[in-house]
C-alpha cells in the first residue's frame, strides 16, 4: 500500500503542479482581474490538492499521523491568509496571493520532510509574518509621504548594514546576523526593501546626473559593506536593483551599459582582492577537483541530489537531500528537485517567473513614477534573488548563498518577502484606483464629445 | 481616432524599459530551466557512480545488485545470499571474464563499473516490490545483458595460453564486443582476499585491462596507417611505388633494419606491405607530408577521446612538422615513442572492414528488469567515417595479400578468406625482444568478425599471434 502511494503520488504531484503552473500563465490572457476569477479558483483547488497529497505521502512514509495535524494547521493559516487578503482588500491581485500561498506550502512540505522542528518554527514565523503583511497594503495605500523619506531610507539602510559589519568583525567576520532576545535577525534582508524605497524616492521626481550620482554613492556604500561582510549574494542584489532602477528611471541605455561595465570591473577587482570570492568562482568552475573542500563539497552534493531525482523525483522521504550542507536555506531547490523531480522543480521556477511578470505588469500599469519604480525595484529584487539561489545551487552561476524566497527556511527571509509581496498588493490597489479614475475621466470626455457632436 | 490610439502608444513607449527587463529575466530563467533539465538527465549515471554520492549506498540497501549475462544467456555475475544472510558477488567463470565483467567491491571495474547504475536500480514491477516489502526482502536490481560470447571468450583465453597479452574480438558491422581477454588475470570473486596483493604488486599490473588501457608499441601493424597516409597523398600513383630493399636504410645516425635481418629485394607498394618491409616503409615515411600525416592521425582518433563508455588509454603518435627524419622513420614502422591500445587498433581495423565507417564498440546490449521487460536497449551507433570507401577498399586488398602471400600465411587456404596485418613490436633495450601482434578480419569479401591480438614478449606476430587469430576465426565460423 505504502509503495503504491509513493509510486503513484509522484505522477499526481507532477500533474497538479503542471496544471497550477499553466494557470499562472493563463492569467495573462485576460487584461482585467475580474475576468480571471475562474482561474484563481482552479488554482486554489490545485494548490489544496497538491499540498494535501504531499502531506499524505509524508504521513505514509514517516508512519505518524501527527504530520496530518500539522498539515491541517498549515491549511487553515494559508486559507485564512488568502481569504483575509481578499476580504480586506477587494482590489488586490490574486495571482500574487495564490503564488505566495503555493510557494509557502511547497516550503512547508519540503521543510517538514527535512526537519520537523525547523518546519514548526518556520510555521510560527510565517503565521506572525502574515499578520504583519496583512496591514502593509493599507499603509502603502494611505501613506503618501513614503516618497519623501529619501534620506531616512539611506541612513537606516547604511546604518543597519554597518552595525552588522562591526558586530560581524568581532566574530571573525563570518556572521551576517545578530540575535535580540533569542530571535535572530538578518538585517540585510530588510534593508533590501528600504533600499528599493530609497532608489524610488531619489529618482521619481528627476533623474538627471545629480540624482544618479547621489544614488550611486549610497548604493556603492550598501554594496561595499555587503562585500566586506562576505554576503556576496546581497551585494549582487543591491547592485542589480541599483543598475536596473536607474535604467528604468532615466530611460537611458548609457546607464545600463555603464552599470554592467562598472559591475563587471568591480566583480573582477573583488575576485582579485578577496579570497572568499576566488573560492566561490573556483568551486563553480570545477567543483569536482575541489570536492574535498567546503565549497566544492556543497555544490557537488547539490548536483548529486538534482541529478538523482529524474523527471518525477525519488518521492518524498525517499532521497537523501540531508547530505547537502545547509540544505534548508541555500539548497532547498536541490532537495525539491531530488524528491519531487525535475518537472515539479521547473514548475516552481515558472511560478516564480509568473509572479515576477505580474509584478512587472503592475509596475508598467502605474502612472505615478514613485510607485512604478517601487514595484519595479521589488520585482527585480525578488527575481534576481531567485536566480542567484537556483542558479548557484545548480552550477549555472557561482554560488552566492542566498535563500529561495518563501520556500527556504529562515525568518528574516520569509518576513521580508511577505512584506515585499504586500507592498506590491498595495501598489496594485493604487493602480486599480488610477485605472478607475482614468476610466471616469475617459467616460466624461466621451460624454462631452458626444455632447459636442450633438 | 488619434485621441484613442495615442494614450496606449505613449504608455507602451513609456514602459519599454520595464518590458525589456521582463523579457531578459524571463529568457534567463527559461535557459536556466533548460540547463537544469538537460544537466540532470545527462549526468544522472555519471553522478550516481561518484564515490562521494551517498545515494549509491541507499540504493544498495534497498535493491539487490542485478545479474550480468553473456549474449547467449549465461550468468557471468550474480549476487547470492549465504546462510548468515550475507551478500556475496559470485562469478561462475572465475578468471575468464576478470577484466571484461570486472568486480564491484574495492572499487569497480568492467561491466560492473560501466553498468553500475542499472545494476543497483530496480525497475521490478510494483506488485513484486510490494510482496517483497511484506517479506522484508530487497528488490531485485535490473539485469544487464552483455554482447560477450562465452565460447569466443573461452577460445581467446585458452589460445593465449601462458602468455600475458590481450585479445579483442568485435563485430565490425555493429561494434559489438564478443570477447575481451587481458592477461595476467585474477578471480573477481576473490577480489577482497587478493586485493592487498594485487595493489602491492607494481610489476605485473594485473588489474590493468590491457585491451583498453594497455599502451604498446604497435610495430608493423602501424604500417596500415602509414600506408593509408601514403595512399591519401598519392591516390593515383601509389601503385607505381618501387623500392630496392637491401635490409637496412640509414639517415644520418639513424638506421632501420628489416625484421631479423631479412632482405626483401625489389618491392612494390603491395609487396612492401605484405612482407612488412621495414626499410621500404621507412623510405615511404620520409616522403610523407608531416602536417597531413598529423591530420590523418587525428582522424583515426589518436590522442583523442574514444566513443566508448568504458575506461581506456589514449593512444599517441608524436607527429609534427618539426620532427627529425630518424623519428619519422621509426614512426612509419610503429616503433619509437608511438603507443597504441589494442582497442584503438581494433577500431581502425573495424573501420577498414566496414567500408571506412566506424561503429562504436560496446559491451552492454540491453538491460532488463526482473519480469523480463526491457529497461534500456543499446543499439549499434555509427561514429562516422574514419576513411573513404575507396581507401578502406585499398587497405582491405593490401591486408588480404598479407594473408595470401605475406607474413600471415598461416591463415591461407581456409574455408574463409581472412585479411589482416602482423606486427612484431620491439620493446625495451634488449634487441630482439618483441610483442607479437595481429589485427584483422574475416571473411575479407564480407567481414563478420574482427580480431586484435597482442602477445607480450612472444616474438614474431606471424608465428604467435596469427595462429590465435585462426583459432578465433575457426570458432566463430564453426558456430555459425
Amino acid at each position: 500500500m505504502e509503495l503504491y502511494v509513493s509510486e503513484y503520488s509522484r505522477y499526481v504531484m507532477a500533474l497538479l503542479m503542471v496544471l497550477y503552473t499553466y494557470e499562472c500563465f493563463a492569467v495573462f490572457r485576460y487584461g482585467e482581474e475580474k475576468r480571471r476569477g475562474g482561474i484563481y479558483t482552479r488554482q486554489k483547488l490545485l494548490m489544496f490538492a497538491f499540498h494535501f497529497s504531499c502531506f499524505l505521502v509524508i504521513c505514509f512514509e514517516k508512519g505518524d499521523i501527527v504530520y496530518l495535524f500539522f498539515y491541517a494547521f498549515q491549511q487553515i493559516i494559508l486559507f485564512a491568509a488568502a481569504t483575509l487578503f481578499a476580504m480586506l482588500y477587494p482590489k488586490i491581485n490574486r495571482l500574487v496571493v495564490n503564488n505566495m500561498c503555493m510557494l509557502l506550502s511547497i516550503g512547508f512540505i519540503i521543510l517538514t520532510r527535512l526537519d520537523m522542528n525547523k518546519a514548526i518554527k518556520q510555521f510560527i514565523i510565517v503565521t506572525g509574518s502574515l499578520v504583519i503583511a496583512l496591514v502593509i497594503p493599507f499603509f502603502v495605500h494611505k501613506f503618501k509621504f513614503l516618497k519623501n523619506l529619501k534620506w531616512v531610507y539611506a541612513l537606516v539602510g547604511c546604518g543597519a548594514l554597518s552595525i552588522v559589519m562591526i558586530l560581524g568583525q568581532t566574530t571573525y567576520g563570518s556572521k551576517l546576523s545578530y540575535s535580540i532576545a533569542g530571535v535572530t535577525f538578518q538585517p540585510s534582508e530588510f534593508v533590501k526593501i528600504i533600499f528599493v524605497f530609497f532608489m524610488a524616492s531619489a529618482l521619481y521626481e528627476a533623474s538627471g546626473f545629480f540624482e544618479v550620482f547621489t544614488t550611486t554613492v549610497v548604493a556603492a556604500a550598501h554594496v561595499i559593506v555587503q562585500v566586506m561582510a562576505k554576503d556576496l549574494g546581497s551585494a549582487l542584489i543591491f547592485f542589480m536593483v541599483f543598475v536596473l532602477m536607474v535604467f528604468v528611471a532615466t530611460r537611458n541605455y548609457f546607464y545600463l551599459f555603464a552599470g554592467i561595465a562598472g559591475g563587471s570591473g568591480a566583480a573582477y577587482i573583488a575576485y582579485r582582492v578577496f579570497r572568499h570570492v576566488q573560492v566561490r568562482v573556483q568551486a563553480w568552475l570545477d567543483p569536482w577537483s575541489l570536492i574535498d573542500s567546503a565549497g566544492g563539497y556543497q555544490i557537488t552534493q547539490s548536483l548529486f541530489a538534482i541529478s538523482s531525482g529524474g523527471w518525477l523525483g525519488l518521492g518524498l522521504c525517499k532521497g537523501t537531500p540531508e547530505a547537502i550542507p545547509v540544505v534548508e536555506t541555500d539548497f532547498i531547490f536541490s532537495a525539491i528537485a531530488e524528491e519531487m523531480g525535475i518537472v515539479c522543480s521547473i514548475c516552481l521556477i515558472m511560478i516564480c517567473v509568473s509572479t515576477f511578470i505580474m509584478f512587472m505588469q503592475i509596475a508598467a500599469g502605474l502612472n505615478d513614477k514613485f510607485y512604478q519604480l517601487t514595484a519595479f525595484g521589488i520585482g527585480v529584487t525578488y527575481i534576481f534573488q531567485v536566480f542567484l539561489t537556483i542558479g548557484g545551487g545548480t552550477k549555472f552561476i557561482p554560488l552566492t548563498g542566498v535563500t529561495l524566497p518563501l520556500v527556504s527556511y529562515g525568518g528574516s527571509s520569509v518576513l521580508t518577502t511577505l512584506i515585499m509581496f504586500s507592498v506590491i498588493e498595495g501598489l496594485h490597489m493604487i493602480k486599480q484606483e488610477e485605472g478607475a479614475k482614468a476610466r471616469v475621466v475617459k467616460r466624461k470626455r466621451q460624454e462631452t464629445n458626444y455632447d459636442e457632436t450633438n | 481616432m488619434m485621441k484613442r490610439i495615442n494614450p496606449t502608444a505613449k504608455k507602451q513607449k513609456k514602459n519599454r524599459e520595464i518590458l525589456l527587463v521582463t523579457w531578459i529575466f524571463s529568457l534567463l530563467f527559461l535557459s536556466m530551466a533548460g540547463y537544469i533539465a538537460y544537466y540532470s538527465v545527462t549526468h544522472q549515471q555519471e553522478l550516481i557512480n561518484n564515490s562521494y554520492n551517498g545515494r549509491q549506498k541507499m540504493l544498495l540497501a534497498q535493491n539487490r545488485r542485478g545479474k550480468i549475462y553473456s549474449a547467449d544467456g549465461e550468468v557471468l555475475a550474480h549476487t547470492i545470499v549465504d546462510d548468515e544472510g550475507e551478500e556475496k558477488r559470485e562469478y561462475p567463470y572465475g578468471n575468464l571474464f576478470s577484466h571484461a565483467v570486472g568486480y564491484a567491491s574495492n572499487g569497480r571495474l568492467g561491466v560492473e563499473a560501466q553498468a553500475n547504475y542499472y545494476l543497483i536500480n530496480s525497475n521490478a514491477p510494483l506488485s513484486e516490490k510490494a510482496s517483497l516489502d511484506i517479506r522484508n526482502e530487497k528488490y531485485p536490481g535490473d539485469d544487464v545483458y552483455t554482447t560477450l560470447d562465452v565460447k569466443m571468450q573461452q577460445v581467446a583465453g585458452s589460445a593465449l595460453g601462458v602468455y600475458d597479452g590481450a585479445v579483442l574480438v568485435t563485430e565490425p558491422k555493429t561494434g559489438k564486443i564478443l570477447a575481451m581477454v587481458s592477461r595476467p588475470d585474477f578471480d573477481p570473486g576473490q577480489i577482497g582476499e587478493i586485493w592487498e596483493e594485487l595493489i602491492n604488486d607494481d610489476e605485473s599490473s594485473v588489474l590493468l585491462n590491457r585491451v583498453t588501457q594497455g599502451l604498446y608499441p604497435p610495430g608493423s601493424t602501424f604500417k596500415i596507417i602509414t600506408a593509408l597516409e601514403y595512399i591519401r597523398e598519392n591516390p593515383d600513383t601509389y601503385q607505381n611505388y618501387h623500392y630496392q630493399c637491401s635490409g637496412a636504410i640509414t639517415r644520418g645516425e639513424d638506421r632501420i633494419q628489416c625484421y631479423h635481418g631479412s632482405v626483401h629485394g625489389s618491392v612494390d607498394f603491395t609487396r612492401s606491405f605484405a612482407k612488412s618491409c621495414n626499410t621500404s616503409f621507412a623510405n615511404i615515411g620520409l616522403s610523407l607530408d608531416r602536417k597531413s600525416f598529423a591530420d590523418t592521425l587525428d582522424s583515426l582518433l589518436f590522442g583523442q577521446k574514444l566513443p566508448v563508455s568504458f575506461h581506456y588509454g589514449i593512444s599517441r603518435v608524436d607527429v609534427s612538422e618539426d620532427i627529425l627524419d630518424g623519428d619519422m622513420m621509426q614512426i612509419s614502422i610503429g616503433q619509437g615513442t608511438t603507443s597504441v591500445t589494442p582497442l584503438q587498433l581494433n577500431m581502425i581495423t573495424c573501420a577498414i572492414a566496414n567500408e571506412g565507417t566506424l561503429m562504436q564498440p560496446y559491451l552492454v546490449d540491453y538491460v532488463q528488469n526482473s519480469a523480463g521487460g526491457k529497461v534500456k536497449e543499446f543499439l549499434p551507433v555509427s561514429h562516422g567515417r574514419l576513411m573513404s570507401q575507396e581507401e578502406a577498399g585499398i587497405l582491405k586488398g593490401l591486408m588480404t595479400d598479407v594473408v595470401e602471400e605475406g607474413t600471415a600465411s598461416r591463415l591461407k587456404g581456409l574455408s574463409y578468406t581472412a585479411a589482416g596485418k602482423t606486427g612484431s613490436a620491439e620493446y625495451g633495450t634488449v634487441k630482439g625482444d618483441s610483442h607479437a601482434w595481429f589485427t584483422g578480419f574475416a571473411p575479407a569479401q564480407d567481414p563478420q568478425v574482427c580480431v586484435t591480438i597482442i602477445i607480450e614478449g612472444a616474438g614474431a606476430g606471424g608465428d604467435y599471434a596469427v595462429p590465435i587469430a585462426k583459432r578465433l576465426f575457426d570458432a566463430y565460423f564453426d558456430a555459425q
